[in-house]
């Protein structure tokens, strides 16, 4: 998808993460190092506790490191977040309860340095009919179900053209069915897009069925046990869930995910 | 079935942490419920009248609904010339005082010093009871409405200061999350995020001050005035002049309680989501 030499968009590189706190400090992440290629698609598993959604927090820059460097886009997060290369979502929905379905895809483009051409290619509305809610712009998020304010919010990270998108366990709220549905349709979006995705869960055949690779966090302190390439041809279709790779993949992350 | 009306009912943020409910599951309130309180309302007068009327109650201890109403009739003019400056003192002080606390909420908001500072003083004022305040206000404000307006303002203060602090502080912190991954700068934080997360909580004060400031009128009245509905309370009790003491408090009664009704239906048109949404 990139030719070689062109600039990482994600390369953390020795990172560590330490919290001090009175009762003490807590390394969140130590040593870790990712590269991640323009247009990449990385899943980040691990137990609760390793510094999945802190190595998501370092890119967005929302943490700093304590040592070691991140580099996002060539230069340092914070250039990364003032240019909006940046789009995140969490595993709420977090969408404004008072603005209507339309609105809160409109947000980004309201507030932030140089908010006037923030807007991308496709308009707040074209993307609501890209996660498949043509038709409710005007609801409430207390109108939609679940799955419904999820889409919001993933069109609402989409609406700057982010270059990277970081999903901190998605769709970890919503049922089965439901997060079928949102993960074929993300990976439409990705194959449009062509955005970098750094997507953290605690699912083994999402991570499969989703990322070109898997990076697998042990925890205490949280580090990098393996990263695993899934090797399934796009597109996927979810039936890929049982084949002998998907298969053979899984049971090795499970296997993986035992001894971090 | 018809879902737009079903879907109006469930506007009032009261049904709120029904999470998500399917507009056609909210709750409904037959027309008949609505009459209620009006039939208990009803049936407590038409007791009163009759117990007073078997007992044969004097008219100063206890005038019957009747003679109140009659008096309603007759003293109409009057009562409403001691209205209109209570009125006046209440609305006057409820804007000033709510606006004030407002304020006073939004720097606290922005200077943690300050509040650290000054909230326990706003706390200490408010352990004064209205009825001590209101003599010292009246000495310095004098007995003109002035004073009224000062007493009202101050009952509605502390309420909507207190409210006010909590809703611009009780922000989803994943919203604060996301905003500063858009690079949101504070006054756009503020606008777009705190002031409408604070919405319904000021308005759970404006109600509350919207009774309490008739109520510091009424009371700064007592104190000293020449015209207003305190003051007619204070001359109707010293005269022995029971029925018009009746019609003066239902007078201010229904005051108060279509003050509480603009600033319910303000709020009805206002806060149309559901609070405690966190998603």
């Amino acid at each position: 998808m990139s030719g070689p030499g062109a600039t990482l968009a994600v390369d953390l590189d020795n990172a560590t993460v330490r919290f001090t706190s009175e009762r003490g400090s807590v390394t969140a992440l130590e040593n870790v190092g990712l590269k991640v290629p323009p247009g990449g698609f990385v899943s980040l598993l691990g137990p609760s506790g390793c510094g999945k959604s802190t190595l998501l927090r370092l890119v967005a820059d929302l943490v700093a490191p304590t040592q070691g460097t991140v580099t996002v886009l060539g230069g340092p997060p914070e250039r990364a977040r003032l240019n909006r290369d940046l789009g995140f979502v969490f595993q709420d929905a977090t969408l404004l309860p008072w603005r209507s379905a339309l609105e809160n895809v409109r947000l980004p483009l309201e507030v932030g340095p140089k908010k006037r051409d923030r807007g991308g290619q496709r308009t707040p509305e074209e993307l609501l009919r890209l996660v498949g809610l043509a038709g409710r712009e005007h609801a409430l998020p207390h109108e939609l179900s679940g799955g419904m304010r999820q889409r919001v919010a993933i069109a609402r990270a989409l609406v700057s053209e982010p270059r990277i998108l970081l999903m901190d366990e998605p769709f970890g709220a919503l049922d089965e069915i439901t997060r079928d549905t949102l993960n074929e349709e993300l990976l439409k979006i990705w194959r449009e897009t062509g955005t970098t995705i750094l997507f953290v869960t605690h699912s083994i055949p999402e991570a499969v069925f989703l990322s070109e690779r898997v990076l697998v966090l042990a925890t205490n302190p949280g580090r990098v046990r393996e990263l695993v390439a899934c090797e399934l041809p796009y597109p996927r279709p979810l039936s890929v869930r049982e084949t002998p790779e998907f298969i053979r993949i899984a049971s090795h992350l499970r296997a993986l995910l035992q001894t971090c | 079935m018809d879902d737009k009306p079903t879907a109006v009912i469930a506007e009032p943020p009261a049904v709120a942490r029904r999470a998500a409910a399917p507009a056609t599951s909210a709750p409904r309130r037959p027309r008949s419920q609505a009459l209620l309180p009006f039939i208990a309302a009803a049936v407590l007068v038409a007791a009163w009248q009759i117990l007073a009327q078997v007992f044969g109650l004097p008219i100063y201890i206890a005038p019957t609904p009747i003679q109140i109403a009659k008096t309603l009739v007759s003293e109409l003019p009057m009562l409403m010339r001691n209205f209109v400056p209570t009125a006046i003192e209440s609305l006057i002080g409820f804007v000033l005082g709510n606006s004030i606390a407002i304020a006073v909420a939004v720097l606290f908001v922005h200077s943690k010093r300050l509040e650290a500072a000054l909230y326990p003083i706003a706390v200490f004022v408010n352990t004064i009871p209205i009825l001590a305040k209101a003599p010292i206000l009246v000495l310095i404000f004098g007995l003109g409405m002035t004073s009224k307006v000062v007493i009202a303002a101050f009952i509605c203060f502390f309420p909507t200061l207190a409210n006010m602090v909590r809703g611009l502080t009780s922000v989803n912190p994943q919203s604060l999350e996301l905003m500063r991954v858009l690079s949101a700068s504070r006054a756009e934080v503020f606008w777009k995020l705190r002031v409408p997360s604070s919405l319904p909580f000021l308005f759970s004060a404006l109600k509350i001050a919207s009774t309490t400031s008739v109520l510091g009128a009424i009371v700064g009245e007592w104190i000293g005035a020449d015209l207003g509905l305190g003051a007619l309370i204070i001359e109707a009790t010293h005269n022995f002049r029971s029925p018009l003491l009746y019609a003066t408090v239902f007078v201010s009664s229904a005051w108060a309680v279509v003050f509480f009704a603009v600033v319910s239906f303000a709020e009805r048109r206002i806060v149309t989501w559901k609070q405690g949404e966190v998603s």
